[in-house]
């Protein structure tokens, strides 16, 4: 029983530690040194002292923090609202009987395939000329104007993320009512289940995991949300859409800020995995009860 | 008999919602770019109508503003190299992690420190790592293409760990007592039995690559080294007024991807699926 004396062919190692080495230097080097200077001064160049937690502190009381703070959630959690909402129905519209299901399929995935950039870049045009020309000959004031230019930046961002994010989450969901059993449906179509009631008591606890991924991944990606902000709105008017990324880019890179940004990287470094965690651990819990 | 005739039936509403739907929603955008791109300037009055006459040299123009070869070979080069070595080193140290993580603490350890690394978002790191790329001098094509390699590892090490795990050990054992060693027993026996996970791998590998813009952006500041995607960043402000030209830059652009979604779509999304559900 001793077996865990049992010897290593050395080839695993020869497989094993330079990429592990490679690794620790490029991706958790980096990682410990922005811990480590969010605890100083440094603002990229030239020299540096220690703060202790002042960076840290200064974060609370800083108003471009709490902006881009309140904003990211904000967003965040309308587009994942609005994308789960639409996904689990766009995935049900193609998980029935319907013709043409596997073309239908493939074109609803087709903007998963387009880079960020480049839908904001072509949804910006929709924005500054498309709509404003509707809005003027349909006489609606709020549209007769690039909504980019004004406090109603952040719908526009809003609609242009969920309508990409959904080929995604669409899929998601499809490939888990996919293994829903038919002859569930039958039985329940006999106890008189149709309807909501069916897909509240029968279809929704079985697609619960997917529930689940949709949820940890929708959250994390649109709390990190960078390229469409910075192809729309560049985080205007004024910061109006800045997310943290965006902040973290501008000052750090820009603004001289690099350690305090560092401090608020970390800070949405233990922000997002208390957020994954929590959502892992709720929603796994909920989908145990249903069992 | 009733059964039967349920099973045939089709929903000609949901068909004819979802159809009006994605004409509106993804085909309208689509046309919308391509009837732009082949516009001249002057024929935007009705901006949905179909082009006056087709003016190609939006596309010519672009081509050269851009300077599109050379963004396309960048573009490609580190896609295909990023997808080679990824499929080949990552297969490779998960195949050693998931063999001996059972039997030896140094790997189980490994096994962890790729999941927990996981958890690290890039914009995490992106600072430091601007500092750390120009003191290797990788902040080129080259170097961002090996960063590529390096950082997949932890979502890569899970999905292979989770496949090498159904692979029988004993497959293992037999080729090593015919007298072969480790790494021939990767690459003869394991390595070719990876292809389903290889295909979820390259797949989101190649999107990632292919349509990564931050990386790109925070490395990559000479013109000779930049990427499609941020080219076309760069060049926004030029485009600004010719929404002509730069929608002949656009499509250009995603041409190459739809290209490939439409050979491999079926490939693509059982990919995808499968990568998403395995996390």
């Amino acid at each position: 029983m001793l077996k865990s004396k049992e010897r290593i062919n050395f080839a695993f190692y020869l497989m094993t530690v330079p990429m592990v080495l490679l690794f620790f230097v490029f991706h958790t080097y980096p990682f410990l040194q922005g811990i480590f200077y969010s605890f100083t001064n440094w603002k990229g160049y030239g020299k540096w002292s220690f703060v202790g937690l002042r960076n840290y502190l200064h974060i609370f009381s800083d108003k471009d923090v709490g902006n881009a703070y309140a904003f990211t959630f904000f967003f965040a959690l309308l587009a994942t609202i609005f994308v789960n909402l639409f996904s689990l129905l766009l995935a049900l519209g193609l998980n029935s009987k319907i013709k043409f299901k596997n073309a239908l399929k493939a074109i609803y995935f087709l903007p998963y395939m387009l880079g960020n950039l480049i839908v904001g870049f072509i949804f910006n045009f929709v924005f500054a000329n498309l709509l404003p020309m509707l809005g003027q000959a349909l006489g609606i004031g709020a549209l007769s104007v690039n909504i980019l230019g004004t406090d109603n930046a952040w719908i526009g961002v809003l609609l242009v993320t969920v309508w990409q994010s959904l080929a995604f989450n669409t899929l998601i969901y499809l490939s888990g009512l996919q293994s829903v059993d038919q002859d569930l449906y039958e039985a329940a179509n006999l106890d008189g289940a149709i309807g909501w009631k069916r897909f509240k008591h029968i279809t929704f606890p079985l697609i619960a995991p997917f529930f689940t991924i949709n949820m940890v991944l929708c959250v994390k990606g649109f709390l990190m949300a960078f390229d469409q902000i910075m192809a729309m709105t560049n985080g205007g008017p004024g910061s109006a859409t800045t997310t943290i990324s965006v902040l973290i880019y501008k000052k750090g890179f820009q603004g001289a800020q690099f350690a305090y940004q560092s401090a608020d990287a970390v800070l949405l470094f233990i922000v997002i995995v208390s957020i994954s965690m929590f959502q892992l651990f709720v929603l796994e819990k909920r989908e145990a009860k249903f069992e | 008999m009733t059964k039967l005739k349920s099973k045939e039936k089709f929903s000609w509403k949901i068909t004819g919602v979802l159809i009006l739907l994605s004409i509106l929603l993804i085909f309208l955008p689509l046309y919308l770019t391509v009837v732009i791109a082949l516009k001249d300037p002057s024929d935007m009055v009705n901006v949905l109508a179909f082009p006056k006459s087709i003016r190609w040299e939006n596309f010519s123009d672009a081509w050269k503003m851009t300077d599109y070869p050379v963004k396309f070979i960048n573009t490609f080069f580190i896609t295909i190299v990023t997808l080679i070595f990824t499929l080949l080193t990552n297969s490779l140290v998960a195949y050693a992690i998931s063999r001996n993580r059972k039997k030896n603490r140094f790997f189980n350890i490994l096994y962890y420190y790729f999941i927990s690394a996981m958890f690290i978002p890039f914009n995490v790191i992106m600072l430091p790592l601007v500092k750390q790329a120009s003191l290797f001098h990788i902040d080129n094509v080259v170097g961002i293409t090996f960063l590529y390699i390096v950082f997949g590892l932890p979502m890569n090490t899970f999905l292979y760990t989770g496949y090498i795990k159904t692979i029988p050990v004993a497959l293992d054992e037999a080729a090593i007592m015919d007298g072969a060693n480790p790494w021939q027993v990767f690459f003869k026996i394991v390595f070719p039995m990876l292809t389903p996970i290889s295909a979820t791998v390259a797949i989101l590998t190649f999107m990632w690559t292919w349509n990564d813009f931050l990386m790109p952006l925070i490395l990559l500041s000479k013109p000779e080294q930049q990427t499609l995607q941020l080219s076309q960043y760069v060049f926004q402000s030029q485009f600004s007024t010719d929404y002509n030209l730069a929608f002949a830059s656009y499509i250009m652009v995603l041409l190459p991807i739809l290209a490939v979604y439409l050979f491999g779509q079926k490939w693509i999304i059982s990919g995808v699926t499968n990568g998403a559900i395995k996390q």
